[in-house]
């Protein structure tokens, strides 16, 4: 049987556009390959979900089960314990095969295919630690799946590489548990986290964050397990400054890298991709630029709030439904372009197929600025024109063009002037 | 002597400043102030995190105090909760421990102690 929609994926981002489609009247099957819905909500067990969408503040498990309820209410089909394995698109259908062990390999057909496959984490293997290669070495989220869902400590006394939001969270979480938390080392010169979470989860626990620092040496004992680590001070070319090192031991590593979006169903399909999200090139209508393929939520762009994949997939779901209706790609396409110290910019083009739709950019600043313009050009039309205070790169800013007030020959530029 | 806060009462972590006189700007809600208030008088902070239950499938179920509690009591409110097993299902929201310290808070789950496919 044909399905209008396939959503791929159970987390914040699938379970928002699964009902979304299905409010829109569409036939959605939603395929999650762990074996309850919830996605890494359910290992989320701080608060501070939900102030966006909600206007009151949840921990990730309540903020997962809100959606779960809706998801129930609106009689969703899907399957658990199911994992996509492959997914190719034939003439104007997209063919989908599942793997499960209750049910061995499945295929499936669909109008349309919603990506909610979130992301993963940065290893060991994607920054160059020198040293031995004990065991101890972990990222952060997944000694936060080990703690919080399955029971277990990873260890005793703890030390923290990068201080994005999963590792100042585990900082916390470890330290009340009862391990000593040594400290935190991050390569930039300012954090990668919330500042919500650099007060609350280190310096509420006088736990120390080495800016400007990182791991330069990893030790190992005779059972090649983990037993102390060397921290440096960086210049501003991130090469080790001799004579700071500190030395640390400790039986456990935990790695806060960084995310990338996971996208890697889409080998099979010859999709364009944007280096700098590391995920799909998408138009407004989360579009990849294979037709009827969307992409939303952290499998689109690493977002730093629950609430925004929620409200980014609930749009993709929605158009998704409208693509279902009647295919509305294949209009004339413009580019928006992040120029003058911007990391990103999604989406990354519009399509003025899209008509009736809503515009919402999001982006990142590439450095902390403070006082900052933003500047948002068509030809020589200037669309917005505003000041931002405190821009950092932990945090998405994101802002809404009118489709109406473009012209469909020039791209649009976007550029955030530093003001001294 | 001026004080400076970063707000942890939502993500958007407001910086808010606290004059001399006690005149508190750079809040972008009410709940800044409030924020401020408590953190120069008795800081206070929800607390989160996991007990144990006997399901082989959900070993650990996560909980919160409903309510902030003094900053201090927080290693003593993880000892309680290491006291605890859950050992019937329950749904989500539901008080495991009333009134804990006497703070005048209640530790909830924050998730169901149940099997939901």
């Amino acid at each position: 049987m044909d399905r209008d929609i396939i959503v791929i994926g159970g987390g914040a981002s699938g379970l928002a556009a699964a009902i979304s489609a299905k409010n829109q009247g569409k036939d959605v099957l939603l395929i999650e390959r762990e074996e309850q819905l919830g996605g890494i909500l359910n290992q989320c067990i701080h608060n501070g979900f939900g102030l966006e969408v909600f206007k009151e503040e949840y921990t990730g498990p309540e903020y997962a089960d809100l959606y779960i309820k809706e998801f129930h209410k609106a009689k969703i089909d899907y399957l658990v314990d199911t994992t996509v394995i492959k997914l190719d698109k034939e003439n104007d259908k997209f063919i989908l095969f599942s793997s499960s062990l209750a049910k061995g390999i499945q295929k499936f057909t669909a109008k349309a295919v919603i990506i909610s496959t979130g992301c993963y984490e940065r290893t060991r293997g994607s920054i160059v630690i020198p040293g031995d290669r004990p065991k101890g070495v972990i990222t952060a989220g997944s000694a936060q799946r080990y703690l919080n869902i399955d029971g277990y400590m990873v260890g005793k006394k703890v030390f923290i590489l990068g201080s994005g939001d999963i590792g100042l969270i585990m900082a916390r979480r470890m330290y009340l548990e009862g391990a000593e938390v040594l400290g935190v080392a991050e390569l930039m010169p300012y954090s990668n986290g919330l500042n919500r979470n650099i007060v609350q989860c280190l310096n509420d626990f006088d736990i120390p964050l080495y800016l400007s620092h990182t791991v330069t040496k990893v030790n190992a004992d005779e059972k090649n397990r983990l037993s102390s680590i060397v921290i440096q001070k960086v210049d501003d070319k991130f090469n080790p400054i001799p004579g700071t090192e500190i030395n640390f031991e400790i039986d456990t590593l935990l790695l806060s890298i960084g995310l990338i979006p996971d996208i890697t169903l889409l080998d099979s399909l010859d999709v364009e991709i944007d280096p700098r999200t590391k995920s799909v090139k998408i138009n407004q209508a989360c579009e990849s630029t294979v037709d009827g393929l969307f992409v939303a939520g952290n499998a689109l762009q690493v977002h730093d709030l629950a609430d925004n994949v929620s409200k980014e997939s609930e749009r993709a779901g929605k158009y998704a439904s409208e693509y279902v209706n009647e295919d509305l790609s294949g209009g004339i396409n413009i580019n928006i372009v992040p120029r003058e110290n911007l990391g990103y910019v999604s989406p990354q083009f519009i399509d003025f197929a899209w008509k009736n739709s809503e515009i919402i950019c999001s982006f990142r600043s590439k450095k902390k600025i403070e006082k900052a313009v933003l500047r948002v050009v068509q030809g020589d039309k200037i669309l917005i024109n505003k000041r931002l205070n405190f821009v950092v790169p932990a945090e998405m800013e994101t802002f809404g063009l009118d489709i109406d007030s473009l012209n469909q020959d020039d791209d649009i530029t976007i550029d955030l002037e530093e003001l001294s | 002597m001026k004080k400076e806060f970063i707000c942890i009462v939502c993500p958007r972590g407001c910086r808010i400043t606290m004059d001399e006189e006690g005149n508190i700007t750079g809040n972008l809600c009410k709940r800044g102030i409030d924020y401020v208030k408590t953190e120069v008088t008795n800081p206070t902070r929800i607390v989160t995190s996991t007990v144990k239950t006997i399901f082989p499938e959900l070993p650990r179920v996560s909980v919160k105090t409903d309510k902030p509690v003094p900053k201090g009591l927080i290693m003593d409110v993880m000892k309680e909760l290491s006291k605890i097993t859950i050992d019937k299902p329950m749904e989500i929201g539901t008080v495991i421990i009333k009134n804990i310290l006497n703070t005048d808070a209640n530790v909830v789950l924050t998730r169901s102690c149940m099997i939901q496919k």
